[in-house]
């Protein structure tokens, strides 16, 4: 800690917006680092390890919003979930079910 | 938005007894049916589409709540109800907590602004430990809808 924090700038792209299913992703995948990792839309911080604060943003198609983690592991967290949001939330679960269709 | 535009107050149930997550959502979508909200042969086709929902992910989004939820095409505007389960279901949440507090909602398959916006003002309601609290201690449907009413009314979260 005292480091500044490794930052960088998220664009929703999804028609449905942050909704449950990609917060829930994103919490999941956040909660896999010790980083201490938020998430900021204007003036509205929340901890990006958690589904309920995550949907308090309410960030829909287009919405940008700003990464931030600090911690041991924080540039390798900001990593995954930049890639997490540039491929639109596309997980193996959902990859499967749009080839199974 | 604000809970009384989607929440009917007639299907609002505080005494969930089944402890798992399929029968906890047959009976509030039931309710719904009670109420008339839904049509009876809609039933199982929304109970099935919500399950099926819950295999991507499940919607627990800590805390102690849950926001079961599916599109469907006879629904001309986003609805939902809040249940309560005093034992509490077992919902694979992320957090590992059991869930006490449901928010079921069930929106027109071309609208999903509104159904954000119902999500970003239950979980920013839900922030507020007072609120949460409060609601999982309800025991009629009136308490759990004057509650809804005073947050409506600002008088939790900020």
């Amino acid at each position: 800690m005292g480091n500044p924090p490794v930052s960088r700038i998220l664009l929703i792209k999804g028609p449905q917006g942050l909704h449950a299913r990609p917060a829930e992703l994103f919490a999941r995948t956040a909660m896999q680092y010790e980083a201490a990792i938020e998430l900021i839309r204007v003036e509205i911080r929340v901890d990006a390890k958690s589904v309920l604060q995550l949907l308090t943003l309410g960030a829909d198609q287009g919405t940008e919003l700003v990464l931030e983690a600090r911690g041991v592991d924080a540039r390798q967290a900001v990593e995954a979930l930049v890639q997490l949001v540039d491929r639109d939330f596309a997980d193996e679960k959902n990859l499967n079910q749009e080839q199974a269709r | 938005m604000k809970f009384a535009d989607f929440i009917c107050h007639e299907a609002i149930t505080t005494d969930l007894e089944a402890d798992g997550k399929l029968e906890v959502i047959r009976q509030i979508v039931s309710v719904l049916v009670s109420a008339g909200k839904i049509e009876e042969q809609e039933f199982e086709g929304i109970v099935e589409a919500i399950l099926k929902r819950e295999e991507l992910g499940s919607t627990g989004i800590g805390r102690g709540v849950a926001v079961p939820h599916t599109k469907h095409s006879t629904v001309e505007k986003l609805f939902g109800t809040v249940a309560i389960s005093p034992s509490g279901v077992d919902f694979e949440s992320l957090d590992g907590e059991k869930v006490h507090l449901l928010f079921l909602l069930i929106s027109p398959p071309d609208r999903p602004g509104d159904h954000l916006r119902a999500l970003e003002n239950i979980s920013r309601q839900l922030r507020d430990d007072t609120f949460c609290r409060f609601l999982k201690q309800s025991i009629t449907p009136d308490d759990v809808w004057q509650l809804l009413e005073e947050a409506d009314d600002n008088q939790f979260a900020s």
